[in-house]
C-alpha cells in the first residue's frame, strides 16, 4: 500500500462517494453547534421539512452571547432571542444542549474536548472557524458556514473538495518562557495570514511532541489565522492520557483497543506532503502583535515597525493603516506600549493550563492601577477546577476580575466590550479592527504575557519575570 | 437558489488587503436569526463613524458607486470568522460578484451557497480593474459565467478560471443538500459498515 499522511488516512476513511470532477461526499462524525451560526440552518430544515439525521452525533452549547457576569440575565433582547432560539431548536430537533444551567457549558472548542467528544481520526465540524482546535487530537476538524451546518444537520455529510497537505515542521527546542501561543503567533508573523489557504496543516517536530494537550489545542486553534481550515497533530500518549476516563471516550479495556487503532493514524514514514514549511523554535522569543491582522506581530524585544521599511507596496499601505487604527508610533519599543485592559480566556487560551500559567505570573503581584483585567474560564469545568486549585483567589487578590465561562471579549458579542481607543493585551486569536469592540485596539499575546502586562501596565518580556512563588494563595 | 449566468454591473472598489469578515459584518449584527436584511450593516464600521455620521471617503459612501453589484478588493478577502452573515450582507447589499487576487477558504465556499460568484484574478489584473474603476465614473463590468470571461465594453477581456463543478452549481442554481440526499443509500450503507466495525 502506498504511504499516506495522517490527513489522507482520515479523509479516505470518511469518503462515501468520490466522482471525478466533483467534490467528495465526506461523512461527519461529530457536529458541534452554537447559537450564532445555527438559527438559519434549523430554519432551513424546518422550511424543507427535513430532520436532523443523527442527533446522537450533534451537540450544542451557547457561548458567544453569554454574559460572564450575571449570566442568566441577558439584557440585550436580540442576544437573548438567539440563545432562546437555540434552546427551542435543540428541543424541537432532539439535539443535546449544554445550556447556561449546565455545569459543562463552555466555549464550544473547550467543552468538546473536555467531554471527550473529540477523538483522533474523527471528522468534526462546527459553524465556527476555530473548529481547527480539535485537530490537536489528530481529528480532521474544520469550520463551516451556516448553509453547510444545515447540510450536515440534514445529511451528516458534506460535499468537500480534497484540500492539499502541508507539513509545518518545528525545529529545535522551546526555551523557558516560550509558550504554544508564541509558536503559532511566530509562525503566522513569519509566513502571513494566507500561507496555508487551501491546505490542511500537520504540525510536526520535537517542539510539538513535547506540548501538552492544552498547548496543542492553542497551536491548532490558530491554524485558520494562517489560512488553513484545519491543523493536525498526530495522536500519542499525551492524547490518550488526556482522553482516558472522559465522559464520551471509550471506557475500560475498550479504550486501549481504540487507542491502538488511533496510533495507526499517524503519517507513514516516507509519505509526502504537497508542501513542507519549517519554523525554528530555538531562537523564538515571546510574541506580541502590533497591527490589525494576526500576521502583524513581532518579538517583545523589538519595536513597532516603520511602514516605509516594509518590502511591498501592499504591506506598506496595510501597515500604515493598521498603525493609524492602533494609535502606535513607528519605532516604539514593544515594551513601552502602555495598556488599559487585559483579557485572559477564549478558545485559544481559556483552558486550565492557561489559567495556571497566568496565575503563576500574577501570584503575589497587583495589577497596575491603570488596567482593568478579566479572567474568563473557557468552560464551567475549567472554572470549577481553577477554583479548586485556588487560582481564582490568586487572580482576585492581584486585582483581576474572575468571571463565568463564555467567549467574552474575544469577539464582544456580549457585554464584555472594549471602549473606543482602549488598548488590550488579549490571549484571544484575532486582532482585527473592532473585533473586541469598535475602536478597540487588540494585541495578541500568551496568557503569561497578558498577566505580566496587567501588572506592569505595559508589555514586558515575561522571560525576565520576577515570580513570587513563595507567596501562598 | 437563484442561478448565476451572466451579469453586467457597476464596479465598486474596497482597496485593502485581508478584508476580514468582522469588517464585512461586525459582530453586533450576528445576533439576528434571519438570513435577510444584513445589507444595511455591510462594512458598517467603515461606512459610519462612532457617532453615526457617514464617512464620506469610504468608497461605498461615494455617489459614484451607488448601485454597484461587482466588488473588487485585494488579497485574502473574507479571512477570519466562518460567519455566512458576510456573504449574506454582500448579497443583500446588491453585490453578485467579488473579484480579488485570493480569498479565504470558508468565505469562498460560503459565496457559492448564496449565488455569489467569487473570481480570482492575478494581482496585476486586479490592479488594472482598480485603475479602470478609478479612472471612469460609472465603470461597469460584464461577468459571463457561461464563457468564463470578464469584459468592460471598451476592449478589456479577462478570462477567469473556476472549478467546473462550482460553475455548474451556480449556473443551475442547485440545491446541494438535495444532491447529497440522492446518495441516501450510500450514506446508510456507510453508517451500517461503521456500526458493524464498532466505530
Amino acid at each position: 500500500m502506498s504511504k499516506q499522511t495522517m490527513f489522507e488516512k482520515i479523509w479516505n476513511n470518511h469518503v462515501i462517494m468520490a466522482e471525478e470532477g466533483k467534490p467528495s461526499i465526506l461523512y461527519i462524525d461529530l457536529h458541534l453547534v452554537h447559537e450564532v451560526t445555527s438559527p438559519q440552518a434549523f430554519e432551513g430544515l424546518r422550511l424543507s421539512g427535513r430532520k436532523v439525521r443523527r442527533p446522537d452525533l450533534t451537540f450544542a452549547t451557547m457561548d458567544h452571547n453569554v454574559p460572564t457576569k450575571d449570566r442568566f440575565n441577558i439584557s440585550d433582547p436580540i442576544s437573548k432571542q438567539q440563545v432562546d432560539t437555540l434552546t427551542d431548536n435543540c428541543q424541537e430537533f432532539g439535539v443535546k444542549l449544554y445550556d447556561l444551567s449546565s455545569a459543562d457549558q463552555g466555549v464550544v472548542h473547550v467543552m468538546g474536548p473536555e467531554l471527550g467528544l473529540t477523538h483522533p481520526g474523527k471528522t468534526i465540524v462546527c459553524g465556527d472557524s476555530h473548529t481547527s482546535t480539535h485537530g490537536a487530537f489528530g481529528a480532521l476538524a474544520f469550520g463551516i458556514g451556516t448553509s453547510e451546518v444545515e447540510h450536515v444537520l440534514a445529511t451528516q455529510c458534506l460535499q468537500q473538495a480534497k484540500p492539499k497537505t502541508m507539513e509545518v515542521r518545528f525545529t529545535g527546542k522551546r526555551r523557558p518562557g516560550i509558550t504554544a501561543k508564541d509558536l503559532i503567533l511566530g509562525l503566522i508573523s513569519k509566513y502571513g495570514t494566507d500561507f496555508a489557504t487551501g491546505y490542511v496543516i500537520e504540525y510536526t517536530g520535537e517542539a510539538i511532541r513535547t506540548l501538552s494537550m492544552e498547548e496543542r489545542m492553542t497551536v491548532c486553534n490558530m491554524s485558520i489565522e494562517g489560512g488553513a481550515r484545519a491543523g493536525l497533530i498526530a495522536p500519542d500518549e499525551t492524547t490518550f492520557n488526556y482522553l482516558r476516563g472522559r465522559d464520551y471516550a471509550p471506557q475500560g479495556a475498550d479504550f486501549d483497543l481504540t487507542a491502538a487503532r488511533w496510533s495507526a493514524l499517524r503519517t507513514d514514514e516516507g509519505a509526502s506532503y504537497d508542501t513542507v514549511m519549517e519554523f525554528d523554535v530555538d531562537t523564538l522569543v515571546p510574541q506580541v502583535t502590533w497591527g490589525t491582522s494576526p500576521g502583524m506581530g513581532t518579538d517583545i524585544t523589538k519595536a513597532v515597525p516603520v511602514p516605509e521599511q516594509l518590502p511591498t507596496e501592499n504591506e506598506r499601505k496595510a501597515a500604515a493603516k493598521a498603525l493609524e487604527y492602533m494609535g502606535l508610533v513607528p519605532g516604539t519599543p514593544m515594551t513601552e506600549i502602555p495598556i488599559d485592559y487585559v483579557f485572559i480566556g477564549s478558545c485559544t487560551n481559556g483552558r486550565i493550563e492557561d489559567l495556571r500559567a497566568a496565575a503563576a505570573v500574577a501570584k503575589g503581584h497587583k495589577i497596575s492601577s491603570n488596567v482593568t483585567a478579566i479572567v474568563v474560564p473557557g468552560s464551567g469545568r475549567v472554572k470549577i477546577q481553577a477554583e479548586k486549585e485556588g487560582l481564582d483567589r490568586i487572580f482576585t487578590e492581584a486585582g483581576f476580575e474572575w468571571r463565568d465561562a463564555g467567549c467574552s471579549m474575544c469577539l464582544a458579542m456580549n457585554p464584555d466590550v472594549l471602549q473606543p481607543g482602549q488598548r488590550c493585551a488579549s490571549t484571544s486569536n484575532r486582532n482585527f479592527e473592532g473585533r473586541q469592540g469598535r475602536g478597540g485596539r487588540t494585541h495578541l499575546v500568551s496568557p503569561e504575557m497578558a498577566a505580566a502586562a496587567a501588572i506592569a501596565g505595559r508589555f514586558v518580556d515575561v522571560r525576565h519575570w520576577e515570580f513570587k512563588s513563595e507567596v501562598t494563595a | 437558489m437563484q442561478p448565476f449566468v451572466t451579469m453586467t454591473g457597476l464596479v465598486a472598489p474596497v482597496d485593502r488587503v485581508n478584508v476580514d469578515t468582522d469588517a464585512i459584518i461586525p459582530k453586533q449584527f450576528l445576533k439576528r436569526i434571519e438570513r435577510s436584511g444584513f445589507g444595511q450593516f455591510l462594512f458598517f464600521e467603515w461606512r459610519w463613524d462612532e457617532k453615526g455620521n457617514v464617512i464620506p471617503d469610504f468608497s461605498l459612501n461615494q455617489p459614484r458607486y451607488q448601485g454597484a453589484s461587482v466588488l473588487i478588493s485585494r488579497a485574502n478577502f473574507g479571512c477570519g470568522s466562518s460567519r455566512e452573515h458576510a456573504p449574506w450582507a454582500i448579497l443583500d447589499y446588491g453585490f453578485r460578484c467579488v473579484i480579488a487576487p485570493s480569498f479565504a477558504d470558508i468565505f469562498y465556499n460560503n459565496c457559492f451557497k448564496n449565488s455569489i460568484l467569487p473570481i480570482k484574478l492575478s494581482e496585476e489584473q486586479v490592479e488594472q480593474l482598480f485603475q479602470r474603476t478609478a479612472a471612469r465614473e460609472g465603470y461597469e463590468l460584464t461577468i459571463d459565467l457561461q464563457r468564463k470571461v470578464i469584459t468592460d465594453g471598451s476592449g478589456l477581456s479577462i478570462p477567469f478560471e473556476l472549478d467546473e463543478h462550482r460553475r455548474q452549481f451556480l449556473l443551475q442554481g442547485l440545491d446541494d443538500i438535495g444532491l447529497t440526499l440522492k446518495h441516501e443509500d450510500a450514506i446508510s450503507a456507510f453508517e451500517s459498515r461503521r456500526t458493524a466495525a464498532g466505530i
